[in-house]
């Protein structure tokens, strides 16, 4: 239960990164991705978020599953700013491949180049790729 | 005459590659789930479908393509979007069916 | 479990949840109150629509810290704290509020 702070001001926090590579309904992945995203910044730690090879596709615009039944969760990555989420990383060159750019995604995200993204997931405490 | 289903990512998996490696000329291929990211042009993995798209069918479904936010992304040229009435017409049309998982 | 609401049968889960969000209505709501021992005031049903607006907008229920964060946004300081909010939905406001909000429990509540 996490209703008021039990972790207080004295509680560990970790420098966590999620890498999101897998393209949205195919699978449950990116789904459950997203709650640990959510359970970890609602514990204040320090949360990064990466979109690589299909990861991609979950940031798409315009998403409308009304058709195949199944939950639209696309909506949810703009609460991520409300959880405080504001490192959120779009690898460039899987962009590219996918003839996408920054301006198709639901959410501002930085968008940085395989070479940078390496520095950053090395500074990571815990890494979770999914 | 066969009709081939891909269902997964040609960026993630080479299921539409090998596809296409063994389909045989005047099959169709029909792109459902996450297999519709292999149908639209700009990509890197588009110069596959075009190479066959002179011997081949292609179909795409489309509330596949809408639930993945790119009804709006032009598709490779040739490519024929169809919904679940046409995907029935498809496997009802060709005398067998093969799914590439 | 499930409530009875003019003859038709809404199933929760075992933490007393509603399972399909679309039989959600206002009567509903007050039964689910009265199961947690609430008596819906004006100001509980403005905490109820607010989160019954958050997951129309984000399609999740919010953790309590971003819940008192947009409400302080929406509603001002005086409604957006902990303390307001609990004297509301003694048991926690994430998690009461959601629940007569017909919504799932809130995301980042273990």
């Amino acid at each position: 239960m996490h209703e008021e702070d039990e972790f207080g001001e004295s509680g560990v926090v970790k420098r966590f990164m999620y890498v999101n590579r897998k393209a949205p309904y195919g699978t449950i992945y990116a789904l459950e991705c997203l709650e640990m995203i959510l359970i970890a910044a609602a514990f204040d730690q320090d949360v990064s978020v990466v979109f690589a090879d299909d990861g991609v596709y979950q940031l798409k615009k315009g998403q409308d599953t009304k058709a195949v039944n199944m939950k639209n969760f696309s909506p949810t990555y703009r609460a991520l700013d409300d959880y405080d989420v504001e490192k959120i990383y779009v690898e460039k060159e899987s962009l590219e491949a996918r003839g996408l750019s920054a301006d198709d995604l639901v959410i501002p995200v930085e968008v940085v180049a395989a070479a940078d993204l390496v520095e950053i997931m090395a500074a990571q405490d815990v890494v979770l790729s999914s | 005459m066969m009709l081939h289903t891909i269902n997964k990512s040609p960026f993630e998996r080479n299921a539409l590659q090998s596809c296409l490696r063994l389909a045989k000329k005047g099959h169709a291929v029909l792109l459902i789930e996450d297999g519709v990211y292999g149908a639209f042009q700009g990509t890197a993995v588009a110069a596959q479908i075009a190479e066959r798209m002179a011997d081949m069918k292609f179909y795409v479904l489309q509330p596949d393509i809408d639930a993945r936010g790119l009804g709006e992304s032009p598709l490779i040229d040739g490519i024929t979007p169809v919904d679940y009435g046409g995907f029935v017409d498809l496997v009802a049309e060709y005398e067998a069916t093969q799914a590439w998982l | 479990m499930a409530y009875q609401m003019n003859g038709t049968s809404v199933e929760t889960d075992e933490e007393g949840y509603i399972t399909d969000i679309s039989l959600w209505s206002k009567d509903l709501a007050d039964l689910i109150a009265q199961d947690e021992n609430i008596d819906m005031t004006d100001d509980h049903w403005e905490v109820v629509n607010f989160l019954r607006d958050y997951y129309e907008e984000y399609q999740i229920a919010p953790a309590i810290r971003v819940l008192t964060k947009a409400v302080k946004k929406s509603l001002g300081p005086d409604k957006g704290n902990s303390k307001y909010l609990y004297e509301l939905f003694p048991y926690g406001p994430a998690k009461q509020a959601c629940k007569i909000a017909g919504l799932p429990k809130p995301t980042g509540c273990i």
